[in-house]
Order: structure tokens, then sequence, then C-alpha cells
């Protein structure tokens, strides 16, 4: 019994479908939503990419940015500030930002340091 | 040609090259306003997924948090002011402005002290002419604006808001107990009005009232099982505790605010402007009509004036062969 999921960031509707399961990290350690899991409201920790399991699809990765998540029993919403499919990261660009980031002591560097982490996790980088 | 007619050709180039930018920015502004239109409607749903999720979460009455209930007595209010970068767009800024004028002498009116922010370089000069001081001032994105954008804006208010009136921001700003969003609310596109609503704190009187729309309050099914007293929200769990989680869910509201403020103030803006660009249009056609009428009078004069010197010539050459 498939769910239906929706991710949304702030300035679009980035995907919505029908998973199996659906994987984050919140403060409290990783988190795996299957169908009918009980109501829940999370954060999620900065840094980490979304999993989405399909049926007959490949699973989705997905690099997300100050993101929350939903569950409900009409379905499982990830709401980001910035979503990123891991088929559309440029592996490059995210290593140099995380480097860039590292070098900088600047009040968004940490922001600027998770995002490029999720990003290269979502790519399957290792971190 | 006479130097009335040559006076009246000129102003009617003038006029028909002042139509054709007139009329290129017309066009220009209609396109951005489905755009605009589109975009507000894209950022619809993470708007309503945070709504509900907020709504979950403050349905417990134990938590408290400043941009949630707010303080009992507010000192300091904030404005954030939302105007455009250009002109050229009939009273879209001037409304704008006029109405957080409004709302600032009402609050100072009730003993509180305001801080100004504003968006967009019209408000930010109709400030600096005037010497008031803003507390933050952000240019350059009011057309077209990105979430990136909005960002720089969100942080500075929240780090007012976190502090309060009690404390001063890491920058040594003053903090803020309550923000006011100043937006042109995009009712169509022939009415743009300028609308304030209360950001924060959440649950405040004002919010109730007006802005039930962006608080629709799902059914509380949760009294029904029994473990309503337990755990906060009836049948929610949340990750982390509660409080935490209404600690980082707030900002992210508040930004979502602003952030929709702003997309709805573009499609104002290009709405604004492509009528006024549409009125300065027609306004050409008309002057060029009339100067079109004059030129030809004056033609029709230069004519008739000189017809009348070559019989008048003619006369007098046949009056002189006479008298011969």
């Amino acid at each position: 019994m498939p769910m239906n999921v929706e991710l949304v960031s702030v300035e679009r509707q980035v995907w919505s479908g029908q998973a199996k399961a659906l994987f984050g990290r919140t403060p409290e350690g990783e988190l795996g939503i299957l169908p009918g899991h009980i109501n829940l409201l999370g954060a999620l920790t900065p840094g980490w990419p979304v999993r989405i399991e399909r049926e007959d699809a490949p699973d989705l990765k997905i690099a997300v940015d100050g993101a929350f998540l939903s569950v409900r029993k009409d379905g499982v919403s990830v709401l980001a500030e910035q979503a990123e499919f891991a088929a559309d990261v440029d592996v490059e660009q995210a290593r140099a930002d995380l480097h860039a980031a590292e070098s900088d002591s600047g009040e968004h560097a940490a922001a600027a340091r998770a995002w490029a982490m999720a990003r290269l996790r979502a790519a399957g980088e290792s971190v | 040609m006479g130097a009335q007619l040559r006076v009246y050709r000129r102003r009617i180039r003038s006029v028909q090259s002042t139509k054709k930018i007139t009329k290129a920015m017309e066009l220009i502004a209609a396109s951005r306003i489905v755009k605009a239109q589109a975009r507000m409607r894209e950022a619809k749903p993470y708007a309503t997924a945070l709504t509900r999720a907020l709504a979950e979460l403050a349905r417990d009455n134990t938590l408290k948090h400043p941009m949630l209930t707010g303080r009992t007595q507010p000192r300091r209010s904030g404005i954030l002011l939302i105007t455009s970068d250009r002109g050229l767009a009939g009273g879209y800024n001037a409304n704008a402005i006029k109405r957080a004028n409004e709302l600032a002498n009402q609050l100072q009116g009730a003993g509180r002290e305001v801080v100004r922010y504003v968006i967009g370089r019209k408000g930010v000069a109709y400030y600096r002419f005037r010497g008031v001081s803003l507390a933050g001032e952000w240019t350059g994105f009011s057309e077209q604006p990105a979430f990136g954008n909005a960002r720089g804006a969100t942080q500075t208010v929240v780090a007012a808001l976190s502090a309060t009136s009690d404390g001063l921001t890491a920058d040594d700003t003053p903090g803020i107990d309550e923000l006011y969003l100043v937006y042109t609310r995009f009712v169509n596109s022939v009415s743009q009005t300028p609308a304030v609503v209360l950001v924060s704190p959440v649950k405040g009187d004002a919010v109730a009232g007006a802005e039930t729309a962006h608080f629709e309050r799902p059914d509380t099914a949760a009294g029904a099982d029994g473990d309503a007293e337990d755990g906060p929200g009836g049948a929610y769990e949340f990750e982390p505790e509660a409080e935490l989680l209404l600690g980082s869910i707030l900002p992210r509201y508040i930004s979502a605010r602003i952030f929709s403020g702003l997309l709805e103030s573009a499609a104002s803006e290009s709405a604004a402007r492509r009528r006024a660009m549409k009125s300065a249009s027609d306004n050409a056609t008309d002057l060029i009509r009339t100067y079109t009428r004059l030129a030809n009078q004056a033609r029709q004069a230069e004519i008739t004036q000189e017809i009348s010197e070559i019989v008048g010539g003619a006369d007098a050459l046949a009056a002189a062969a006479n008298e011969e």
C-alpha cells in the first residue's frame, strides 16, 4: 500500500507522487516513514538528504535545506527552503562550496556548509 | 515651411517616440504579471503545508514563545514595508508608503516605538530624504524576488523578534516585540490595494480576524480518543520535542509569510506599472492627434496666407499697369 508524498520548496512544488517509504534524519536519529505511520512533525537535520523509495522506479535522493517533515493520515509532506534532486547536483560546485564554507567562519558559513554536504550526500559522494 | 508648423511636427515626433517606450513597458509589465501570478501559485503548497504543521503545534496552549503568543505589553513594533525599485508605476509606491505611515502613527499613538524595515529602492529613498532612520533596507529584487533575496530581510527581522524589546540583536540594533508587514495585495489586474498583516506574534488578536484564510484550523479529532492530555496536539509525535520544534518552525513560517508578501507585491507592481504605462500610451495617442490637427491648421493657414499674398501682389501689379 503506497502512500502519498509531496516535497515542496518555498518557491514551488518539487515532487509529488506515491512512495513505499521515506527516509530522513532528525536530531534524534535516522527516521523511516512507512505507510500508516503515526502523525508526526519533525525537523530534519541540516546536511542530510531525504530518500524516497518507490515501487516501480529507482529511489529518489533529494538534497534539502531547512526542512521539516510532516506525516498525516493523508500523506507525507517534506517542506524545504531549498531542494535539489541528486541527479541535478553539480558535484564539483558542491565540493567547491563546501571548501569555501569550511575556510569561512562567518555566520552564514554553517548553513552553506550544511547545504553543500546535503548535496554531496544526495549525489552519493562521501563527505 | 513656417516656424509654427515646424514646432508642431517636432512635438509630434517626440511624443511618438515616447509612446513607443511606454508601449514597450506596458507589454513587458503585462507579461510579468502572468509570471508573477504563476510564482504566487507555485509558492502556495509550501505556505499551506507549513501553516497546517504550525496549526498542529499551536493547538497545545501550554507552549510559550514570543513569536507565537506575543507579549502582554508590546513596547516596540517593527514595520516591514515592501515597495518597488523603479517608479513609473502610478500610485503603487505612494499608496504603500502612505499605509505604512498611517500604521506607524497608529502604533505611536498607542505608545509604541516604531522600528522600520524597507524593501525596495523607492521606499528607502522616501525615508532617507526625510531623514527617518531605517533598521534595515534591501533593494534590487522587487520585480522578480527569489527566496534567496528575501533571506537577508527575514534573518534580520527574525533576529530582532528573537531579541524582543528587552534586548539587542547581535549587531546592536534594537529588538522588537511584534512585526507588521505592509505589502500591496493583488486583487486583480486592475485593482491592487495596500494591506497590513501582523506577521508576528502568529497568534495575535489581529491574526484571528483578517487572517483566518492563512490559518485554517484542522478538525480537532484528537479529543475523542482520550490521549489528548498526554502529549501536545493529541495524536501527534514531535521530533525534536514540541518546544524545540516550535523554535525552528516559527522563523521559517515568518520567512514564508514575508516571501509570499514579496511575491504578491511583485505581481501588484507589474500590474500597477502596466496600467500607468497604458494610460501614458493613451495620453500620447491623444496628444499626437491634437498636435496633428494643430499642424494641419498651421499648414492650411500658411497656404491661405501664401495665396492671399500672391493675389494681393497680382492685384498690385495690375493696378500699377493701369495707371501707366
